[in-house]
Parts: C-alpha cells; structure tokens; sequence
C-alpha cells in the first residue's frame, strides 16, 4: 500500500522501524482511541505529537491543555462523552495527574494514561531514563484502589500492550497506565503491525435496561457496572464522593465499605486474568532475576551470558507489574537460591520481591539511580559472586 | 552472525542520526533473519554538539539494545573521535573522516583503520551535507556482509527528501569507491 494511504487508517498493518513513543500511539490508534488531551513533556513528547497528527485524519480530536492536570481532566470527560481517550506524560507530569486518577478511579473511568519514565524526582533527569514512578503509579492517588500498570520492554510491546491497556481500562472501567521509559521511548526496532482484524478490541459493557431503571453504578457479576454515554438517554452520574448505585452522593461508612470494597475487588478477584509475566531459563534455575521494562533487556543478557558460562540463571520478568505477581514469585522462592532485582531506582520493586518470597531465599536489588540502564555485564558480576 | 555493534558519531547537524536510522531499517526491514536497533545520544545538545548513534545488529533476538563493546566506531569529528574511542574494542575496525580527525594512539587498538575525506568528497557534489552519506558508503564496502548495498539504496530512496536522492545516491556510491591508502 502506498505511504499516503496508510496515513489515514487506524492500523497501518505492515513493519516498520520506529520507536517505543510512535508504537504505543500506533496501537493506541489501532484499538480506536479518538481523542488525546496531554502537555508534551520530554521523553513522551512523539507519543503527543504522533497523536496530534493521526487523530484529526482519523476523525478524531487532539488538545493540548494548559497543563497537565486540565489534561487528565479532560480525557476522563472525553470517555463520559463515550470515546475511548488518552494522555502521555513522564514523571513531572504523573505527579500533577495522581489527584485525578484517583478521581478517574472513584467514577470508574476507562482510559489510558503513558508515563514515559525519567529520571526524578522533580524535574531531575528530564531526557535521561528512569525507574522510578513504581510506587507512584500504585500509591500516587489517596484512597484505596487497585490500579493496573503494564510494563513493555520492547518497541513491539509498546504497541501491543497500548492495545491491551485499553482493553484492560474498558473491560474493568479505570483509568490503566502503560508504564514505558526513555530508553524504549527513543530507541528504534522492528515493529510489526498485524493486519486490523487480528486486533483484539474489546469495548465498555453498555446497559441492557431501561433508561428509567438505569442504575449507573450497579455492577454485574464481575463487579464491573456496564457505563452508559452522556447524550443516550441514560442518566450519567459522576462523583468523587462515595456514591451508591444512583450515584449520588451517600456519606456513610456502608456505601463507603460496599463501593471501595468493589472498585479493589475487581481486579483483584480478576487478578489471575490480569496478571501477565515472562519466564526465560527458569525451568532448572538456580538463581533468579526478576526485571522489568527496558532493564529487563539487559537481564536477559545477562541470562544468556551466564547459560554460557554454565551459571544456571532464568528471568522472571513482569509484564504487569500492578496488580503484582506476589504467587509466582513466591514460588520461584522455593526455587531459587537467590534472586537479584536490577531495576533504575533505589529499590521499589526489590521491596515488593522481599514482601513476596515471605523469608524463602534471598533477594538482592542491583540499584542505577538514574540516567543510564543497567548492562548485562554487571547484573552478571554480582551473580558470578556467590556463584 | 552474532552481534554486532556499530557507532556513528559527530556533531549535530552532520546526519548522524540520519545514519544509524538508515542503516538500522535497512536491516529491520530488508535484511532476511536479522535484527537491529538503533539508539541515539539524547540530551539538550542542539547543531554543532556531540551526536552519536549505535546500531546493534543481529541475527535472531537482541537483548541488550545499547552499545556495550564497539566492534565498528565511525568518527566524523574529532570531539567524537575522542569521546568514545575508548568504547572501541581491542581489535575493532575504526573509520575516520581524515580531514576532521587526528589520530592518536588510542587509534593503535584498531585492527584496521580505514580513512576517507567525506566531507570533500560531499563539496565536489555542492554540499557538506552529503558527506554522512559518502561516509556510509565507504562503510557498507568495508564491512562486508553486516548491511548490504541494495538495502541502503533502497531506504535511502525510501526515506530520503526526493529532491535530494540522486545527490545522496552518488555521495554513495564515491564512498563505496572510494580507497582508503592504509
């Protein structure tokens, strides 16, 4: 197909060699996103500007807010108004959108939210890479919600996992967060884009009573209320205070348990749907790395150069890293000698490997700070020794 | 093949980045079995900075996308040229744009040193502009069989403005001719 015609589809099915910002804006426009709202900010700047450009050819709307907090405000209204919508940012940026991810969490919002990670805090490292919004991204927002948060480590992955954040924010109705950093951001590799029908879409469930009965808030058996579309004829309630299935406000400890109690519930009841992980040489590990994101990269050569060694190493890596896969680490625990966790802060996922192994073997974090990845030469000396 | 590494450097406004980006899709996309990923030097460096590109070249599937030992370095300036000729690997093969770099002994580690004046041979065609691309042709016939001729030429007309194709297209080609006297 010629190169403009494929500017105005929704999937340009075909390979291609480009970056982890213009793939993951490649399958956010696959999986039909119709509208962005975001303030550029260095490494996630391709993914707006890829937007800015493919949306109004596809029908759909690109706005640059005043900030970035107008920006998440905007793209949860966008889904009440029934399209599904998303906005790019790094760390700084995170930091001003937490409020109303909670708020996107409490009206039960599906959209996607990219953090292209930093290194921080603050303005720190602004086009160097970080690991370090782990915990923002579980903790930012006040109040108890259980946020999903996927992790690519590929230029292929930011496509695909862009689709699949979308899929997870309309299936479970919140805002999800597609969690990359500045080395995937820029880095270049083969992407290959399948052709539209092989696109898994799934959409929000729609309400199947009577605008009359319509209750906005009451669940089906998985938990997860269907949403009805400001201008249908449905009423549309939204609320950041604790509400009942009207969606009115209900202020009491009741409606509090039964609604907070359900917005976690839901994924975690789904957890085992939801969770996702790569395993590599595992099978007859002795020793263990967990990794996530472009580190992850660097762990697998790690892997590979220890094998050749005869150093019997296998990778855990976490594709999903909200909800965390507390069960299988636990289990490769029994396993393993010990398990290292190389990752671009001062040790956030380290900390979750520890609470996970409950004492069953060793765990030792393998710290950057910032600024740079890790390369495999290094993950490989801390092995070789107590190898 | 197994994994090889290659970095282009300069300063910004020679096409650095235009370099490893044709070079890395030229084997993504037209190179049967292998793989490449290209990563650029990024910071808030603008025209006239230190620029540098690394393409990792493989068949089957690359791990680690970044530049670790490099197996070719090719400078296009002398700030580069001593930057990172420390990253070159004992025995790596070393290309100099010889009006812009001195060698120095550093260069001794180099298994071969191949040099070429890229940025004259870009004027004779009315533009330093194209001395990149010249520069990338005496790599692609030094380097047998990491990325081939008929792929570059390709891309280039692919990605390359048409209006400056056939320019580029012979800047090429001298380089690909071009031989070096050590």
């Amino acid at each position: 197909m010629s190169k403009q015609k494929q500017e105005f589809l929704e999937v340009r099915t075909g390979e291609h060699f480009t970056t982890g910002n213009h793939a993951a804006a490649e399958g956010a426009l696959s999986v039909g996103c119709k509208f962005f709202g975001g303030y550029p900010i260095t490494p996630s700047s391709e993914i707006a500007e890829t937007m800015a450009l493919r949306l109004p050819q596809l029908g759909g709307n690109f706005v640059q807010f005043e900030d970035e907090i107008a920006s998440i405000v905007g793209i949860l209204g966008a889904s009440w108004g029934g399209v599904k919508s998303m906005t790019a940012t790094s760390g700084p940026g995170y930091s001003l959108m937490v409020e109303n991810i909670g708020l996107g969490m409490m009206t039960e919002t599906p959209c996607v939210i990219i953090n292209v990670q930093r290194g921080g805090p603050s303005t720190g490292l602004p086009t160097l890479v970080g690991q370090q919004d782990i915990m923002q991204t579980k903790w930012g927002a006040h109040g108890d919600f259980e946020p999903i948060v996927l992790c690519p480590n590929s230029v292929q992955e930011c496509f695909e996992l862009a689709i699949e954040a979308f899929n997870y924010a309309e299936k479970f109705r919140l805002p999800v967060t597609l969690l990359m950093d500045e080395v995937l951001g820029h880095m270049s590799e083969r992407l290959i884009i399948p052709d539209a029908s092989k696109i898994t879409k799934i959409e929000r469930k729609k309400p199947k009573d009577s605008p009359e009965n319509h209750l906005p808030y009451k669940p089906d058996e998985n938990l997860v209320p269907p949403m009805a579309v400001a201008g249908e004829g449905y009423r549309v309630m939204m609320t950041g205070l604790t509400h009942d299935e009207r969606g009115y406000p209900d202020l009491n400890p009741e409606t509090q348990d039964k609604q907070v109690r359900r917005i976690n519930d839901k994924i975690r009841l789904n957890k085992k749907d939801i969770i996702r992980v790569e395993e590599y040489m595992l099978d007859d590990a002795e020793y263990a790395i967990i990794s996530f994101g472009s580190v992850a990269r660097a762990a697998k050569g790690t892997v590979n150069r220890a094998r050749k060694k005869g150093i019997k190493v296998g990778l855990l890596r976490l594709i999903t890293i909200w909800p965390f896969p507390d069960e299988r680490i636990e289990a490769l625990a029994k396993q393993v000698k010990k398990i290292y966790v190389p990752e671009i802060n001062y040790g956030q996922i380290t900390r979750e490997v520890e609470r996970s192994v409950h004492g069953k073997t060793e765990v030792k974090g393998i710290f950057k700070l910032g600024g740079a990845i890790h390369n495999p030469q290094e993950i490989l000396k801390e092995i070789e020794g107590d190898a | 093949m197994s994994r090889v590494e290659i970095r282009f450097a300069g300063f910004g406004g020679q096409g650095i980045g235009l370099m490893g980006r044709l070079v890395g899709e030229a084997v993504s996309l037209l190179e049967e079995g292998k793989n490449s990923v290209m990563t650029q030097s990024y910071g808030p460096e603008s025209r006239g900075g230190a620029s540098s590109t690394d393409v990792v070249i493989e068949e089957g599937e690359i791990d680690y996308p970044k530049a670790t030992e490099l197996d070719y370095f090719v400078a296009l300036s002398e700030e580069a040229y001593q930057k990172y000729i420390p990253k070159l690997k004992e025995g790596g093969i070393l290309f100099v744009e010889e009006d812009l770099v001195t060698l120095d002994e550093n260069a001794k580690k180099a298994k071969k040193i191949f040099k070429i004046p890229a940025t004259k041979i870009a004027e004779s065609l009315g533009s330093r502009l194209y001395a990149n691309i010249a520069m990338l042709g005496f790599v692609c016939a030094n380097t047998k069989g990491i990325f081939s001729e008929e792929a570059m030429i390709t891309i280039m007309k692919e990605k390359i403005k048409a209006r400056f194709v056939e320019k580029n297209l012979i800047a090429f080609q001298k380089g690909m001719e071009y031989k070096s006297d050590s």
